[in-house]
């Protein structure tokens, strides 16, 4: 949605990794932790999918054999998974922990299909073979949306959230900010069209209403960071609000909040950022003269399949900014003449490890290994307090269509479901360590990777 | 009884100066801050933002006849020091006798860095250790005096430290208290480091990232010293943190780098030649401050804590 404007000046060759850039905050969300799975042994595929689906069918049933046994096996050893729920529901002083995606835990599956059943919730299934090492991720697939399987008129879901949750599981609002920012105005929308039932608070009762949503598009693409801090803040800012408030009154309020954290966290702080970032950039030799800056370049490092660097480029080229556009498989080839690398993040864990979109860590590895300085820039209101080593336990997994190509007519990869050695590995985001990031450049200024739980820290205490 | 009028630039300088000659020892941050103190209850504005306004001014003046990093930090931190306090008092005299006593608070503190960072270093130099050190630093001298205080014995390598052979000042005060020292050249530094235990050097500044900025050849010690696995030890006061992320040796302002007259009167510096470098969090092992022993990342921590 809001570009971070950056201008550029000096004479450096800066290289900006296409998705992640400074330019777009194009980071796609970072999959929080999700209760549980949809049974991805699922016996009834998704009605678009039908004729295609023989063989996946087949695999499907025969992996469902297996989780029988295996699940029976557990069982028979221990009860504790089905208990360990209930206490935690009951006690409210201890913090549930959200649990970790375990597609391939029946246990886990279940437990959030009987959740979503309470909050009359479509489950939405998986899609095609899974790469072994993230088959505990969903793999879902664009056609077929969540909506599908709505009834019409919908009584649980707001239309602006189903609208909301089709933008996202189809691709058409991508990206941290993007998504955040649409997520709060729907919010909005949701706060406008409520009345609070008779006999009810609005502060308990507006908080509950919200939970299906965030089911919901829970389902249609997992939420990002930046999305899971934002649910948070509203959902304090709810239950904040003081029982003598009339209702036109604490819907005013709430509006205001939002409004205010959007400005806050995002359109300021995208002009801090740059305002930090500029110094950042040699200004010698500022060439005038002629009204060009001369000794200044930007390469937009772009990899597919999303090419999100396009988007970038183009914006760099209309303000007159001499670009150059690589792949990311010509990145050792250019990295000599690199003086700064910039990328974006979608999140910073509070270990001092950058989550940004795949291929990011590859760029600073090679950063590195050149002695080229690393930047990243985030707003603080990415940063979330999840640990993470690598990049496998926690990701999102694309629609492993979209690596097909068609070129001349032909489709290689178009019969990929009936080899069955064969699997299309479609993953979102990976991990950066602390060690290959020089700086990070938030809009409280500049600090190095560590310092992220000092900031996390920071703004509790503000809080 | 007349009140002593405003100082005006003449008089800051002299003023510096004076605090400089009388007190060597002193850190030029000190006298910066001392002459600072002085201005602020010499000076006669009406408002709070013009008092800040007319600090600031003093620390420019200030930074243009020393320009090291000590000084502008130093200056920062004293003003922000004294207007953290909640000014709410209406009357701006009151206001201003709040400011001078932190200010004073402030000058007390710092003054005592010093021995708290001895006391804190001396610990890690054992009996019969070999230690290296770059250049004179007055607070590595401090630590020394300190470990010779407690009879420990060790020897000392010092860097001769061109273009100004500031090694030569240390070696000679270190002669006084009995250290046996050598002095080296400059480009013997790696041949020197196998026979040494551990490095021990000043800082003039410390930035954000946890890395410093000290004399020319510090840069050289630490990679050389990383490449031999000796611990590199920082000795640094606290008033020495900048707000300075410098990514390499070019980041770093150009008004840090070179002496104050040289900035003025030379105008293309690419002939010059720095004063100082940058060294990297990365080859630091530890830094010895009146905070605290701290590693390189939990000054960014404490940095946070001073300026926000």
């Amino acid at each position: 949605m809001n570009p971070i404007q950056h201008h550029f000046i000096g004479q450096c060759t800066c290289l900006s990794l296409s998705p992640a850039s400074t330019v777009l905050p194009a980071s796609a969300p970072v999959p929080v932790p999700v209760s549980g799975a949809p049974s991805h042994s699922s016996p009834a595929p998704s009605p678009a999918d039908k004729p295609a689906k023989s063989r996946a069918e087949q695999k499907a049933e025969r992996r469902a054999r297996q989780e029988a046994d295996r699940a029976s096996k557990q069982q028979s050893c221990s009860s504790s998974s089905k208990t360990k729920a209930p206490p935690s529901e009951l006690n409210p002083v201890v913090k549930r922990l959200p649990e970790h995606v375990q597609v391939d835990d029946p246990a886990v599956v279940k437990r959030l299909a009987k959740k979503l059943e309470r909050q009359q919730i479509p489950l939405r299934s998986d899609y095609g073979y899974k790469v072994s090492l993230f088959s505990h991720l969903h793999q879902y697939s664009r056609k077929a949306p969540l909506t599908q399987q709505l009834s019409i008129p919908s009584t649980v879901i707001h239309p602006s959230i189903v609208r909301l949750g089709l933008q996202y599981s189809q691709g058409i609002v991508v990206g941290s900010n993007a998504r955040s920012v649409a997520l709060l105005h729907a919010f909005k929308q949701v706060i406008r069209d409520y009345t609070t039932p008779p006999n009810e608070e609005l502060a308990r009762d507006l908080v509950n209403k919200l939970k299906p949503y965030i089911s919901f598009l829970n389902q249609c693409r997992p939420l990002s960071a930046s999305m899971g801090n934002a649910i948070k803040y509203i959902k304090k800012e709810i239950s904040n609000i003081p029982s003598h408030f009339k209702e036109e009154e604490a819907k005013t309020k709430l509006q205001t909040c939002i409004d205010r954290y959007i400005n806050e966290n995002v359109v300021l702080a995208a002009k801090a950022i740059s305002k930090y970032a500029i110094e950042k950039i040699n200004l010698t030799s500022v060439i005038l003269s002629d009204r060009t800056w001369k000794k200044f370049r930007v390469i937009v490092v772009d990899s597919r399949p999303r090419l999100e660097g396009r988007e970038a480029l183009r914006r760099l080229v209309q303000r007159g900014i001499s670009c150059t556009y690589v792949l990311i498989s010509a990145l050792s080839y250019i990295l000599p003449e690199v003086s700064k690398v910039f990328l974006g993040a979608h999140a910073l864990l509070a270990n001092g490890y950058v989550m940004s979109r795949v291929g990011t860590s590859q760029i600073a590895l090679v950063a590195r290994t050149f002695n080229v300085p690393v930047l990243v820039c985030c707003e603080t209101y990415k940063f979330c307090e999840r640990v993470q080593t690598d990049s496998f336990v926690s990701n999102e997994l694309d629609d492993p269509d979209d690596l097909m190509v068609t070129r001349k007519g032909k489709t290689q990869l178009e019969n990929w479901h009936d080899v069955s050695s064969l699997g299309l590995l479609n993953l979102v985001y990976d991990v950066t360590p602390p060690d290959f990031v020089d700086l990070v450049i938030t809009d409280l200024g500049m600090i190095p990777c560590t310092s992220v739980p000092v900031v996390l820290r920071v703004k509790n205490l503000e809080q | 009884m007349q009140q002593p009028s405003k100082m005006n630039e003449e008089e800051l300088v002299e003023y510096f100066r004076t605090q400089m000659r009388t007190d060597p020892d002193m850190a030029s941050a000190v006298a910066a801050i001392r002459t600072l103190l002085e201005f602020l209850r010499r000076d006669k504005g009406e408002t709070i933002l013009g008092l800040r306004e007319s600090l600031k001014w003093a620390t420019d003046c200030l930074t243009e006849v020393d320009s090291s990093v000590a000084v502008s930090s130093g200056g920062e931190l004293f003003l922000r020091f004294i207007s953290l306090t909640s000014l709410e008092h209406q009357d701006l005299s009151r206001c201003k006798k709040v400011m001078e006593e932190r200010g004073e608070l402030f000058l007390e503190k710092i003054s005592l860095s010093r021995t708290k960072v001895a006391k804190l270093c001396h610990t890690f130099i054992k009996d019969g250790a070999k230690i290296l050190t770059h250049s004179s630093s007055r607070v590595v001298l401090r630590v020394l005096e300190k470990a010779a205080a407690e009879k420990k014995r060790f020897t000392v390598y010092v860097t001769e430290s061109q273009p100004d052979t500031a090694g030569k000042q240390m070696a000679d005060a270190l002669r006084r208290i009995n250290v046996p020292v050598t002095v080296v050249l400059d480009a013997a530094v790696g041949y020197v480091l196998e026979k040494v235990d551990l490095v021990i050097v000043g800082a003039e500044g410390v930035v954000e990232s946890g890395g410093i900025i000290n004399k020319i050849g510090t840069y050289q010690m630490a990679v050389c010293s990383k490449a031999h696995n000796k611990p590199f030890y920082v000795v640094a006061e606290s008033f020495k943190f900048v707000r300075l992320y410098p990514l390499n040796q070019q980041d770093v302002p150009d008004r840090f780098k070179y002496k104050a007259d040289t900035l003025r009167t030379v105008s293309d510096l690419s002939d010059e030649h720095p004063m100082i470098d940058y060294t990297p969090p990365s080859l630091i092992t530890l830094l010895f401050t009146d905070l605290g022993v701290l590693t390189p990342s939990a000054v960014s921590d404490e940095l946070i804590k001073l300026y926000l």
